[in-house]
């Protein structure tokens, strides 16, 4: 069907555009940019904060931008001194009753509401008064909110419910008393939220951020008595570098290593060798499954937010999920175990960090499960932000830095587990293995296209040895509810499904460096970052995970076999049904 | 279920013996002992006067005299109300103990009871309902059934040309006929903003849908208003016909009415209209044999103003927090659950069968060019006739305040009427003879709103009154856009500190440029007209607005902090009491000499005023 055009005009100047389109993308085609706030493109359009307000011919008072759209013959002003008046006033509010402490937050340099105050040169606040007052809330293992810097945009609100289908947070009371809050003002360690972390980088302000633990690792790194070991998740690498100006999507592996040994860390280890592992004991389950008619579907249980997810929402299903730890989980059993024998360190005395991009992974680490002989598995979580701010910190030019590699004796990775940072990434590593395992052959058709790319939902058959599999692979809480309901109404006729709690998968994780509204209307973040992956993946010479000679290795001397008896006491899981509330 | 020819019956058996409560000549040989029920009264015990009267009536064993409940009279300031039919005997402020004698003297004897007659304004004593300048000056098309009929008696209703005009429509009209009739009529919707009903009815007709739904706006949340709870209370299958016609003109079987839980009796009262009318298979499907299907449902609102906005109540109705949406698109393209929806209000609605029997022409003859029809007002405030009035659109403020309202009490001044509520604004002296009508009113910076009206004297401050209004909508902003969640919030503050005497000259500005940013800036009509009332005030009454934050004083003394206590030399004989018990010796003078304040010292604590002798200090 041909697309309408609508023609209009903007600031005098002609416009013409599809039908549909909003004033504000109509102007952003002839290089004027209206200001915006709440606006999330796809995820927040509300026009609620009324920044992006614009003056329309024939319209008593002004209309937000961002959500009219364009009609035949409009005649629209963006800029008359009216317009510009009333969006300083409309900042001027909302400034008056934020938490004014730039100096010190956590956002300051990357705050959507201190961009529009640069912009629109606020030099003193008109409207002072009253503002409210809420408690912090840090309980939680992982997000901390603090509302007195929320601007109630709600583009969290429509996050956790739309986007994620969660609905953790929603809004209470009326006008000035209005806010942002959970069932019965609870902290989210007490509700139903799942820690995927969405609503962080979705806030334009410091009122929503992740539960540092920074200091915690600094003090560790100057504990001499302490072995403190680092890894770094795959989609860490594609993004750290936005935190140094560097563009969406360069990898900055070399760089990234050289940095945390810098930092102080004794090794730093690639969690992607962890990924290896998943895929490994992860593909035999599978094939277990597939063989002795195990439950099926078989989803894959890497994202803690999706496991966390999956017992409140549906415990009876808990059986499909698959009995793996997460890639550094795994990695953090075998750091203690495999490596602390073969150094000879009191495993007592390694303390093992995490760099993911992810916050949901500050509370996997802490559940009593991931743990061995007493000890965790691993020791702390930061994110690929709080690493960034440790390197500032320390004052290493990231830019200027020289490439190093990661440290052995694990210090080898496929690019099968460097995909494992996105959206059908696992699925792909575990086809890859489990095609040569069933066939006993070393294919080379190796890239499962049809797994591939940002859609939320993909469905795929693939022929392994002549028999047809068929493949789900979901991303965002809210596609993971309509496959989970498939698989409970019995409508599943798929083998093995990926669910990565976060829309597009880790790469686009809550622990991921903050890409503003106006970056995001223009790249595809996503796939800017996820092309990183498959680039690092096809350069690899290794490309398969039971190819990995370190996993070889590992498998010969220490674990013997995927699925054994100790791989299972260090390598796997279980479950149980979790409340959503805690009354 | 009751066949058409059925109904038609009743209607016509019916009214010969309701007759003589409409025709007062009537040489009946019945009585009807009608006895208000409505909020108002009901409050001030009238179920028990009702009660009353049918115990002793039972007891005495008296035959051709019935008592009735019915709806609001109007005139709520004399209630509770009972009027004796067909003479038209109106009994003011009546106690349950009243009733024996009621009935002895006038049921038995004959005789009026003179005690308990009311008394108009210049306290001649009046002998029938018409005789009341309360009423002299009124038109009740909207009211027409309150007071009249029983609410909650469908047959009454009938017999009052009740579900006659739906009979009309389903039977001789086309959809289009329909709205062509109200479009000619020229009826604008009752809720405040004056839109076209016609028009609105068109534009959601014109939208095919396998769904369409008509609402009523019953979330009546201006305070001081209570047009649409007396209309549902009095006459509530009227909004129910009416309700069926729309649904009838543009195409929709379902609707909703969309009531305060704070109005119990008139939800009560709709409820058993709705009951009724499925009991005798006026609603419902096939109604009166032609096809034509609708059901109604009500729904309570949990007492937030805003969900009187219509798409707030939209979402309400579905169930979600009752904020506004944005519109475009309007509700008659998408409203509930995305479908048309006709959305008007409670008095609008009670117009419609009206029209529909007696025709546009009818309609458009009364009011003024623009404005048609009549007017539903709740008349409150510091005035004699406190109550419910209806007048022909174009009706001056003048007549409303001193003919219908009987003017202000203790002969004090007239200093303003309100008008709109939080959306409204004031009308001050000078615009006494301003006719009421949409145009007018919004010319001189207020609007006609919903019906509340407010009348002040000049012991009123109108600093004091804006902020009352803004404190209002402070707390009844649903909080969605900023504007209205932290502008109308900091608007208060400003008037706060002007009333506590922390103002500044600039602040008058400050506030002024401000209420206009919130009035283009906010997402729906609240945020849009919240600021009204304080720019309507300054515009009338800036002085007042200085005098609070240049002068440091409230001419009223209604604002505590900067009222200036004073002592009249003329008055004064320097007895020195005053003197003796200031807490803060901040009176000056000595023996014999009359007395003066300190400004500087006087805490404004009252005690001077209270024990001077000679009333010279205020």
């Amino acid at each position: 069907m041909e697309e309408k055009i609508i023609n209009l005009v903007i600031d005098d100047l002609n416009v013409h555009v599809p039908q549909g389109t909003t004033i504000l993308e109509a102007a952003r085609t002839v290089g004027i940019d209206i200001p915006t706030l709440c606006f999330l493109k796809e995820i927040n359009e509300v026009g609620d904060c009324r920044i992006c307000l614009v003056q329309i011919e024939g319209r008593r008072g002004f209309t937000a931008a961002c959500i009219q759209k364009v009609e035949e013959g409009m005649i629209v002003h963006t800029k008359t001194s009216e317009v510009m008046e009333a969006r300083k006033v409309v900042l001027d509010l909302i400034i008056s009753n934020h938490k004014v402490e730039c100096l010190s937050c956590v956002r300051s340099g990357n705050c959507e509401l201190q961009d529009l105050a640069k912009q629109f040169n606020m030099q003193d606040i008109m409207f002072e008064g009253e503002k409210i007052k809420h408690e912090i809330d840090n309980q939680s293992t992982s997000i901390v909110r603090d509302f007195d810097k929320c601007i109630l945009c709600r583009r969290c609100v429509s996050t956790c419910k739309k986007l994620q289908g969660v609905g953790a947070i929603d809004c209470i009371n009326r006008g000035f008393e209005s806010s942002v809050s959970t069932v019965d003002n609870k902290s989210l360690k007490d509700v139903n939220c799942t820690f995927c972390g969405q609503c962080i980088v979705n806030c334009p302000t410091g009122a929503l951020h992740e539960k540092e633990s920074i200091d915690e690792v600094w003090k560790k790194l100057k504990d001499e008595d302490s072995y403190v070991v680092v890894q770094t998740a795959p989609a860490v690498r594609t993004a750290l570098g936005e935190e140094f100006g560097l563009p969406i999507g360069t990898n900055v592996t070399g760089r990234m290593i050289t940095a945390l040994k810098r930092l102080g860390f004794y090794k730093v280890f690639d969690t992607n060798t962890g990924a290896d592992f998943t895929i490994m004991e992860e593909a035999n389950e599978f094939i277990e499954r597939i063989k002795n008619g195990g439950t099926l579907p078989m989803i894959t249980s890497c994202s803690p937010g999706w496991v966390k997810y999956i017992e409140m929402n549906y415990p009876e299903q808990l059986e499909h999920l698959s009995s793996c730890k997460s890639p550094h989980e795994m990695f953090g059993a075998l750091i203690k175990t495999y490596y602390a024998q073969k150094e000879g360190i009191n495993p007592n005395k390694i303390f093992v960090v995490s760099v993911m991009p992810c916050v949901a992974k500050k509370y996997e680490r802490q559940r009593t499960e991931m743990q061995n002989d007493g000890m965790y598995d691993v020791d702390c979580v930061i994110t690929t932000r709080e690493l960034a701010r440790m390197i500032k910190q320390a004052n290493i030019d990231f830019r200027l830095l020289e490439d190093s590699k990661f440290d052995n004796p694990m210090g080898v990775a496929t690019g099968a587990a460097a995909i494992f940072g996105t959206t059908g990434g696992v699925m792909e590593a575990a086809l890859r293995t489990a095609q040569d395992t069933l066939t006993n052959k070393d294919l080379k058709e190796i890239d499962f296209e049809d797994v591939r790319g940002g859609k939320g939902i993909k469905k795929a058959t693939v022929d392994i040895a002549g028999k047809k599999i068929k493949v789900v692979v979901a991303s965002g809480l809210k596609n993971a509810q309509i496959i989970m309901e498939e698989i409970k109404n019995g409508k599943a006729d798929y083998q093995f499904v990926e669910i990565m709690a976060c829309p597009g998968g880790c790469v686009m994780g809550g622990g991921q460096p903050i890409v503003n509204s106006k970056t995001r209307l223009e790249k595809d973040v996503r796939k800017l970052r996820a092309d990183c992956l498959y680039s690092i993946d096809e350069k690899s010479v290794i490309r398969k995970s039971h190819e990995n000679p370190v996993i070889k290795k590992i498998y010969e001397e220490f674990l013997e076999k995927p699925g054994s008896y100790r791989a299972h006491k260090l390598l796997h899981t279980k479950y149980e049904k979790k409340d959503k509330y805690n009354m | 279920m009751k066949t058409l020819e059925e109904i038609q019956n009743i209607r016509i058996e019916k009214r010969k013996e309701l007759d003589l409560r409409v025709n007062t000549k009537l040489d009946a040989r019945e009585k009807h002992i009608l006895v208000c029920q409505g909020t108002g009264c009901t409050s001030s015990n009238s179920p028990e006067i009702l009660e009353n009267f049918k115990k002793i009536i039972k007891e005495k064993n008296i035959e051709n005299v019935r008592v009735i409940k019915t709806g609001c009279f109007g005139l709520c300031a004399k209630g509770p109300i009972v009027i004796i039919r067909p003479e038209d005997t109106f009994y003011a402020q009546v106690k349950p103990e009243d009733c024996e004698e009621i009935i002895n003297t006038h049921i038995i004897a004959g005789n009026r009871v003179e005690r308990l007659l009311c008394k108009d304004i210049d306290g001649t004593v009046v002998q029938s309902l018409d005789e009341l300048t309360f009423y002299k000056k009124q038109k009740r098309i909207a009211l027409k059934n309150c007071g009249v009929i029983d609410p909650e008696n469908i047959d009454e209703y009938i017999a009052f040309d009740g579900y006659k005009a739906l009979e009309k429509v389903l039977k001789e009209m086309t959809p289009d006929d329909v709205i062509n009739v109200i479009k000619k009529s020229g009826l604008r919707g009752r809720g405040g903003a004056g839109f076209p009903t016609g028009k609105k009815w068109e534009l959601t007709k014109i939208n095919e849908a396998d769904q369409k739904y008509v609402v009523c706006n019953a979330d009546e949340g201006d305070p001081g208003a209570f047009m649409d709870r007396s209309i549902l209370e009095g006459d509530p299958h009227s909004v129910l016909e009416s309700m069926m016609i729309a649904g009838f003109a543009i195409g929709a079987n379902k609707g909703y009415i969309y009531v305060r839980a704070e109005y119990p009796i008139a939800v009560k009262r709709f409820q058993i209209a709705i009951n009724q009318a499925k009991n005798y298979g006026i609603l419902g499907n096939n109604i009166f044999g032609t096809g034509f299907d609708f059901d109604v449902e009500i729904r309570l609102g949990a007492g937030a103003f805003v969900c009187g906005e219509e798409t707030a109540l939209l979402e309400s109705i579905e169930g979600k927090r009752g904020q506004p949406r944005i519109k475009p698109p309007y509700p008659a393209v998408q409203g509930l659950w995305g479908k048309p929806t006709l959305i008007n209000n409670v008095e609008t609605y009670a117009n419609i069968t009206r029209i529909i029997l007696n025709g546009a022409d009818w309609y458009s003859a009364i009011g003024t060019e623009k404005s048609k029809g009549t007017k539903v007002f709740a008349l409150g405030g510091n005035v004699n006739n406190i109550g419910l009035v209806e007048v022909p659109m174009g009706t001056t403020l003048r007549e409303i305040v001193y003919d219908i309202g009987g003017g202000i009490p203790n002969n004090r001044e007239f200093k303003a009427a309100q008008t709109g509520g939080p959306s409204g604004g004031c009308i001050p002296k000078e615009h006494l003879d301003t006719p009421i009508d949409y145009e007018s009113l919004k010319e001189i910076g207020s609007m006609m709103g919903s019906g509340g009206m407010i009348i002040m004297d000049d012991t009123k401050c109108m600093v004091n009154l804006a902020k009352f209004y803004l404190e209002f909508t402070v707390s009844e902003s649903c909080g969605k856009c900023t504007p209205c969640r932290v502008g109308t919030k900091r608007m208060l503050e400003i008037l706060e500190k002007l009333c506590n005497g922390k103002g500044e000259e600039e602040d008058i500005a400050k506030l002024e440029m401000l209420a206009q940013n919130i009035i283009k800036s906010s997402v729906c009509g609240l945020g849009q007209s919240a600021p009204n009332p304080v720019l309507s005030s300054l515009k009338y009454f800036k002085d007042e607005f200085i005098e609070h934050a240049v002068d440091k004083n409230c001419r009223t003394h209604e604002c505590k902090a900067i009222s200036k206590i004073t002592i009249e030399a003329e008055k004064c004989k320097g007895c020195g009491l005053c003197q003796k018990f200031c807490p803060v010796n901040a009176i000056e003078g000595k023996d014999r000499e009359k007395r003066v304040i300190n400004q500087e010292k006087c805490i404004r604590c009252g005690t001077c005023i209270v024990k001077c002798p000679f009333k010279a200090i205020s």
